[in-house]
Parts: C-alpha cells; sequence; structure tokens
C-alpha cells in the first residue's frame, strides 16, 4: 500500500471545490436547524434548484454566469416561499416529512421526460461553464505543493468555492450576532414564547429558511461547476444526510462547525475508502470484493454518526449547553 | 354592594367605570366540551384583577382566546378601543397586551439577558436587512440591555446574567419571563399562574413587583389558585366556573359569595379530607417490606 499517496489523496480532498459545495449547504441547513430549529430534510433540493438555476440560465435563457449565479439563487428564493408558506405553520417533524418529500418532488420533476427540453431529463445538462472556465484569470500551468497541487482551472474552482465558503459564513456570523439572530435562537427554544413577546415567528422562519435555502443554492452551483454537469441522481435523500452528517459533525449552531466538520468528512471519507481498498487489493480483507468497499465505508460513517448523535450531540465545536436534541 | 371599580352593584359580567378589555359572548369548543362560554366581561384599568376557578374552569383558555393564541367559536372582544378578535398572537403583544404561561416559557438555551433583550419592541436589529447595519441599532440595544439590567436587578436576576434560562430553578424561571414581559412596557400584562412553584420567600417579592406595576399604571390580570394571594394584592376578583363567569366583586364580598363557595372551595371545603388516605397508606407499605 502506498500511504503516502493516501495521504497526498486524503489531504486533497480537505479542499476540494466538492467539500466546499458540502460546506456550503450544510451552512445553510445550520442557519435552518441550528439556529432556528427547523428540522429541513429536503437540503438536496435546495441545492439542486441553485444548480438547474444556473445551468438553465445559461442554456435556456442565454444569460451570462454572474446573472444565472444570481437566477440560480432568486430560484431558491422562489422554492422557500413555496415550501414554507404553507409548511412553516407546522411543527417540527412534520416539517421534516414535508421538506424530505418537497425534496423528492422537484429531483422527480427535473427527471421526467416531459421536460427534458430544459432539464436535459435524466440525461441532465452539461456544456454550461465555459464562459465560467473562459473568466479563470490564471495562465495555464501547475500552481501549489505536495498535495495541494493544481492546474491553473482546478485552482480557480477551488478559489471560487472556497471564497463563496468564506463569504457566506461571514455573512451567517454577522447575521446571527444581530437582534434579527437572536430572535431566530429565540424561536428555536420556544416559538409561542417569542410570539409572546410581540415577534411574527413566521415572517422571521420563513427569512430563515429563505437563507439558508440561498447559501445551499450555492452550494449546488459549486457542486456542478466542479463536476461540469448536472444530473437528477446527484440529489437524492443521502445528499441531505450527508449534510446533516458534516453538520452535525462539527456543530449544529456554529459557523465554524459546518466548515470544520465538512473537511473533516471528507478527509475519514477518503481515508477509509482508500485505506479499506488498500487492503482488499493486497488480501489482508479477504471477505469484502472491491465494490463492497464504498458501501463499507458508509456504514462506518453511519455508525460514526449514531455514535456522535449519542455521544456528543453538540458536535466538535457545539457548545453542549446550547445545542440538544431536545425536539 | 357599592365599590368604585363597577358601575352599580358587583354582578357576573357588570359595567366598569374605565374598562380597559370588554369581551361579548365569547365561545370556544373543544368537541362537545364548552371550555369558554363568556357572555359580557369587562377588566378594570389601572387595577389588578383576579381570575380563579377550579381547575378546568376555562381561564387558561380564556387567556390563549384573549392573547390570539386559540381561535375562539363565536364572540368579539375590544381591547383599548380596538377589536382584537382574530388579530394573531404577536399583533396583541405589540399592543401592550403581553401575556405569560402556565407552565414556564423561558428560552432555556439564550442567556437571561438575551431573554430579557429579546422582550424589547421595535428593536431595528431584528428586521433582517437592517441588522447588517449595526449603528442602526446598537444604540437601541444599549438602551434596552440598559432597562434589562435595572429590571433583572428588581428581580433580583442580576447575579445570573450571562447564565442560560435553563440554569434557573422554576421560581427564578417565572420571575424571569415575567421581567421579560416587562420589558416592553405593556398596558395590560396578564399572568397565568404567577405563583405556582414559587417558594415562599419568592412569593413575596413577586407580590410587591405586581403591586409596584400597579403603580406605574400597569393593568394586571391573572389566573392564580392560591386564595392568600389573592385576597392580598387585587382589587377585583372574577370567578369562572364550567366555563362562564359566575361571581365578580372585590375580594372580601367574593370569597363569602355561596356560588363561589360551591363552584371553587367545593361543599365539603371545611372538611379535612386528609386524614382518611393518611390513615391507609402507611399500613400497606409496611406490609410490602416483609
Amino acid at each position: 500500500m502506498d500511504w503516502l499517496a493516501i495521504f497526498n489523496l486524503a489531504l486533497g480532498e480537505l479542499i476540494s471545490p466538492l467539500t466546499a459545495a458540502y460546506i456550503l449547504c450544510a451552512l445553510g441547513l445550520a442557519v435552518h436547524f441550528g439556529f432556528t430549529g427547523l428540522m429541513n430534510f429536503g437540503q438536496a433540493a435546495f441545492a439542486a434548484v441553485g444548480a438547474y438555476g444556473l445551468a438553465i440560465g445559461i442554456l435556456t435563457f442565454s444569460m451570462p454566469t454572474w446573472a444565472a449565479v444570481l437566477f440560480g439563487m432568486a430560484c431558491a428564493v422562489v422554492f422557500a416561499l413555496i415550501l414554507g408558506i404553507p409548511t412553516l405553520r407546522l411543527r417540527a417533524d412534520y416539517l421534516a416529512i414535508v421538506t424530505i418529500a418537497a425534496a423528492e418532488i422537484f429531483r422527480y420533476l427535473m427527471l421526467t421526460s416531459g421536460f427534458s427540453g430544459v432539464t436535459g431529463g435524466s440525461a441532465g445538462l452539461s456544456a454550461f461553464n465555459t464562459e465560467f472556465r473562459q473568466l479563470n484569470p490564471f495562465p495555464d500551468g501547475n500552481y501549489g505543493f505536495g498535495p495541494f497541487t493544481f492546474r491553473e482551472e482546478e485552482l480557480w474552482m477551488r478559489i471560487v468555492g472556497w471564497s463563496a465558503v468564506v463569504l457566506a459564513a461571514l455573512f451567517v456570523m454577522f447575521v446571527m450576532r444581530s437582534p434579527w439572530g437572536r430572535v431566530l435562537r429565540g424561536i428555536r427554544e420556544d416559538e409561542d414564547a417569542v410570539r409572546s413577546l410581540g415577534k411574527n415567528v413566521f415572517a422571521y422562519k420563513l427569512q430563515a429558511l429563505i437563507i439558508g435555502g440561498v447559501i445551499a443554492a450555492l452550494g449546488g452551483m459549486i457542486f456542478v461547476l466542479n463536476l461540469s454537469n448536472v444530473q437528477p441522481a446527484s440529489w437524492g435523500t443521502n445528499f441531505t444526510f450527508m449534510i446533516w452528517t458534516v453538520l452535525l459533525l462539527g456543530g449544529a449552531a456554529t459557523i465554524l462547525g459546518p466548515i470544520v466538520g465538512g473537511m473533516l468528512f471528507f478527509l475519514l471519507l477518503t481515508l477509509t475508502q482508500s485505506i479499506i481498498g488498500g487492503l482488499v487489493d493486497i488480501g489482508v480483507i479477504n471477505f469484502l470484493s472491491p465494490p463492497q468497499v464504498g458501501q463499507v465505508r458508509f456504514l462506518i460513517i453511519g455508525l460514526a454518526l449514531m455514535a456522535l448523535v449519542i455521544f456528543r450531540p453538540q458536535g466538535i465545536f457545539g457548545n453542549k449547553k446550547e445545542m440538544q436534541f431536545n425536539g | 354592594m357599592a365599590n368604585n371599580i363597577s358601575v352599580g352593584a358587583a354582578a357576573p359580567g357588570c359595567k366598569k367605570v374605565d374598562p380597559i378589555l370588554v369581551a361579548d359572548n365569547v365561545t370556544r369548543q373543544f368537541g362537545g366540551l364548552t371550555a369558554v362560554d363568556v357572555a359580557h366581561l369587562e377588566i378594570p384599568r389601572g387595577q389588578i384583577t383576579a381570575l380563579i376557578g377550579p381547575n378546568g374552569a376555562g381561564k387558561t383558555t380564556l387567556f390563549n382566546l384573549l392573547t390570539g393564541f386559540d381561535k375562539p367559536n363565536t364572540g368579539t372582544w375590544i381591547y383599548d378601543g380596538k377589536n382584537l378578535a382574530g388579530v394573531s398572537s404577536y399583533k396583541v403583544a405589540r399592543l401592550g397586551m403581553v401575556r405569560t404561561f402556565q407552565l414556564t416559557k423561558a428560552l432555556s438555551l439564550l442567556t437571561v439577558i438575551d431573554n430579557m433583550r429579546l422582550g424589547a419592541q421595535d428593536q431595528p436589529g431584528e428586521n433582517f436587512l437592517r441588522s447588517f447595519l449595526k449603528p442602526l441599532w446598537i444604540k437601541y440595544e444599549n438602551q434596552i440591555t440598559e432597562k434589562a439590567d435595572e429590571l433583572l436587578k428588581r428581580f433580583k436576576l442580576d447575579a445570573k446574567r450571562e447564565d442560560y434560562a435553563a440554569a434557573l430553578s422554576g421560581g427564578q424561571r417565572k420571575l424571569l419571563e415575567m421581567a421579560r414581559a416587562l420589558m416592553s412596557d405593556p398596558k395590560l400584562v396578564m399572568l397565568d399562574e404567577p405563583m405556582a412553584g414559587v417558594n415562599p420567600a419568592l412569593t413575596q417579592s413577586l407580590l410587591e413587583h405586581i403591586k409596584d406595576l400597579k403603580k406605574n399604571g400597569t393593568t394586571v390580570l391573572f389566573v392564580e389558585h392560591d386564595m392568600h394571594m389573592v385576597r392580598h394584592i387585587s382589587d377585583w376578583v372574577v370567578v369562572m366556573a364550567e366555563g362562564k363567569i359566575v361571581a365578580e366583586g372585590p375580594p372580601a364580598v367574593v370569597m363569602k359569595d355561596q356560588a363561589v363557595i360551591d363552584a371553587y372551595l367545593g361543599a365539603h371545603a371545611d372538611t379535612d379530607l386528609g386524614t382518611v388516605s393518611i390513615k391507609t397508606i402507611p399500613a400497606k407499605s409496611t406490609k410490602e417490606k416483609k
């Protein structure tokens, strides 16, 4: 086994655009769940809305990339309104069911052949990132050192993705420290108490849903710009649950939590994949076939998530007193 | 009997000299059960009114209806000249009619001081767009923090300022909830069992706080089971039973009313029921030990 290659690969994952995409989605979920107490199990849909908004904006409406990004964010706002207006009066557990259903509905809508002229159906959309590549200011060549050596377009993608993470994190930190954020945290604790103090709880919840959704939409855009295509299969419930894992790993009611949680999650995912895969290859583990390795690492991660919420519900960075699963 | 609060003699649903809240024909049914059926009720302005009645009389339901936390089947009520029927609960609070809850709703995982700050209304920083511009709200934030500190001192919670509300005792949470309700300088405070679970030492200071409210011109309406407290601080008592107002009047008079004694204290008010159960229980438990 080539341990150096394994660690290089894993370290490279730390700052991969995919990690940035998941972190953005987790930051959005932190706004929903960590700060406002909204049990959103449909975060994949917000990311998908952003991704499809970007691709359709460029391909169907021939927008420049910057306009398509704004269009994707606007689509996320509309989606949040459609989802939020009828459901935000529901209790947290019912909201979870509705959001998971809404995410599946959106995915199937993108999958149907009826709209395939716009959405690409099951094949998805591609060739929307030409202009994004042309915007790359770096000349051809290799940049960085060791595991962090990138070609010019890889560097460009990472800079865009992580700038979005930094901006989103600063934004969330800023608003959560304001009196507005205080009302959201109050709603997380007890809606009726906040209502009795003269706050329009419904409006605050809707605003939180929109803001978290728009941040997730940005995550979805980074996700598809990196892959160069949008496919309906990417946005299943497992996408949502990976975001939840990232969030809970780091700490739900924190800013740094989702960021470090995301990096750690992908580091562990790559490490377990490479190490178990390597052990299977050299015959140390002989009861697994190579295709099973991918499943086994998710099994391990599932167990780790269970252990996490049982023994450390506040995550790595959370304050134990502030974030607990008390419904 | 003549008094200076009601127009004419005190009777269920009687008119008041200066009412702050007038409710008419308010009913609320849960399935076949009529929880509240109030034909007419007026709450006198600037006075302390107690709402008493046995468990299940509909006191808390009436509170929920009046403050918009529940919707009535029929009825209208006018607060300070405004019809509040169908108005949502947060708007009711903004009009200066603030309530507390029977089961205390302290915001557990917010600090005590943040709980208090949340009680203030019209903080411009609570608007999403304005929350970005700290200069727009920091001055008001300092003002409300100062006011919150003053109230915390009055309620003897200043030592707990930076603690999470979850770390407070049950009685302290009651105090916090009341102090928080006062942050908005309400015109009418509605307290749902403010004394439940509060130890006797704190009771005395709570009573003083409620009397202070009256001195500052705030109207108080409270639900309470503790008859000593009702007798001690209220100017007016309204008695509910089975959803209806069965008696009204100054405390000294109401407590002697036959309807109240029947409905609330029960026909066996003077019989000591405790002796029966005490005799049987120890006998059983000693047997089990063997």
